[in-house]
């Protein structure tokens, strides 16, 4: 099937609107849906992503040179890790690493990771009471906002009472 | 035990017994993990690298699983060695081509395994014939607690287990299946399953995992968020929505080509029958896809006499490396080729 709009490429993209009971197909080839402002999600690769955001950082220290270039030159004291060794091979040196880069690996955690930054699961059984609370209540809020959402209120208002024994 | 001599039978998680195997041939969960304490191995001296393999070693073969476990050094295992695991998804392709200390721990059903220095310290992984997810879940899940009592993991309150690249960082977990899709691909809607996939956060990828293609219809289709959902929301996900709803579409997809074009289905089942059981000479490539229809046509009833077991034998021991250990040396591919065919033929003649 061709494109509607430039007729040239095959469609790849077929959106189906409704809208007042009026259905209406569309189409298009993956051009001019980026020209019609259509976005198609597409899983980036990490290095590609990194440097995309290590350049972005590099704008923002012609802005501010002092913040942005110590994060860049930044060398992990624990593993000798850097950030541009980093983005040639995507792996880290060691754990002190997530402190170390903090803010530009929020960020592609954050992409890569569907947006989620918290933990949630699994925590090890001789981690401090502490800690497994602080997972704990992490998945609890979570669990409390899907029910609040499904106006699941019994069950909202019983993780409720969870939450209250563990803060 | 040595590698070789696992090339003459089939991994029980591919005999194509389980639940739903017809679609979905075998369930995989894995758990990446670092040990506290240690620089992540791309930053670790060899040294110490070794005394990482040394307590992983030591941990896991006292591990309580009710079967013998036995250790692989991958350092000095030859190339065929290495070759041989990989093709039984026992280490991934990166473990067997690395450099330095490493091993696996190999569970003799091989319904678990151990790469210890892969791209972490530890990547366990649990197998199961068919959808069998839950079940793959509660068992390592079991293992991993039990090494967690020798081993203090690096973990952090908010990001979870600490892994060398970010995208396993949080559980660590990768769920994966492997799919046998024909009906889709013939019907020209695989692609409707890579966008479908892509927009839910899970990957497709080849048979061997990352990196490699899809080849005679296969797929493994796998999580790629591992931070925020705990485990079994994302296994559950998959169990309970991804999985059925791909089962669900390549059956009717089958179901159409029967009812809409049974004499061009037919005469792909029975060609790649016929090519099969008549070929002198035959790549691992071409017999991959021809076995792919055999297999779709015997789940069909379209062809009787043959086996889905017989099937899934030939894919996983006609694969060079099987082909060379069963016949104990190195073989050029001519001779690969010669040797694949005349066991196929053997083994697709006897019905």
């Amino acid at each position: 099937m061709l494109c509607q709009v430039c007729k040239e490429h095959t469609a790849t993209i077929h959106l189906t609107e409704i809208s007042h009971g009026q259905r209406t197909e569309i189409h298009i080839c993956e051009q001019c849906a980026q020209k019609q402002g259509i976005v198609v999600k597409n899983q980036v690769p990490l290095n590609e992503l990194l440097s995309t955001l290590l350049s972005s950082q590099g704008q923002e220290e012609s802005a501010a040179p002092g913040v942005a270039g110590a994060v860049q030159d930044e060398v992990c004291p624990f593993c000798g890790m850097t950030l541009k060794k980093f983005s040639q091979k995507s792996l880290l040196g060691c754990p002190h690493d997530y402190e170390v880069f903090d803010q530009p690996l929020r960020a592609l955690i954050t992409r890569s990771q569907a947006g989620h930054t918290r933990h949630a699961g699994k925590v090890p059984s001789r981690a401090p009471r502490a800690m497994r609370n602080h997972v704990e209540v992490v998945r609890l809020r979570r669990r409390l906002d899907a029910a609040v959402q499904a106006e699941d209120y019994e069950v909202a208002a019983q993780i409720r009472d969870q939450l209250r024994k563990l803060q | 035990m040595r590698p070789t001599e696992l090339s003459d039978h089939v991994s029980q998680w591919f005999d194509g017994s389980g639940p739903g195997a017809d679609i979905v041939i075998s369930s995989r969960i894995r758990l990446a993990r670092n040990v506290a304490g240690y620089e992540f191995c791309p930053c670790l001296t060899t040294a110490r690298k070794s005394e990482v393999l040394q307590r992983l070693r030591e941990t896991l073969l006292a591990l309580d699983l009710g079967q013998e476990l036995f250790f692989i050094d991958l350092n000095a295992a030859s190339t065929l060695e290495q070759n041989l695991l990989v093709e039984r998804h026992l280490i991934s392709r990166q473990h067997a081509r690395a450099a330095g200390p490493r091993g696996a721990v190999i569970a003799h059903d091989e319904s678990f395994t151990a790469m210890i220095n892969e791209e972490d310290h530890l990547r366990i992984q649990v197998f199961q014939t068919g959808l069998q997810l839950a079940a793959c879940w509660e068992r390592i899940n079991r293992i991993d607690d039990l090494i967690e009592q020798h081993v203090e993991y690096a973990f952090d309150p908010e990001y979870g287990y600490l892994t060398a690249c970010p995208t396993n960082v949080g559980t660590g977990i990768r769920v994966s299946v492997m799919l046998h899709l024909p009906g889709l691909k013939m019907t020209g809607q695989i692609e409707k399953l890579f966008n479908t996939a892509r927009d839910t956060d899970l990957a497709v990828r080849g048979l061997f995992g990352e990196g490699t293609e899809a080849v005679g219809d296969f797929f493994q289709l796998s999580n790629q968020v591992t931070l925020g959902p705990a485990e079994d929301q994302i296994v559950s996900n998959f169990t309970d929505m991804v999985v059925p709803k791909i089962v669900e579409y390549e059956t009717l997809a089958r179901e159409k080509l029967l009812k809409t074009q049974p004499d061009k289905l037919d005469d792909k089942i029975q060609r790649a029958l016929a090519l099969l059981r008549s070929a002198r000479l035959i790549s691992s490539q071409e017999a991959l896809f021809l076995l792919s229809h055999v297999r779709m046509g015997v789940h069909l009833r379209r062809i009787e006499g043959v086996s889905v077991a017989t099937l899934n034998e030939l894919f996983m021991l006609t694969q060079p490396a099987h082909l060379q250990a069963r016949q104990g040396k190195p073989l050029d591919p001519d001779h690969r080729d010669a040797l694949r065919a005349q066991m196929i033929r053997s083994r697709l003649c006897q019905n």
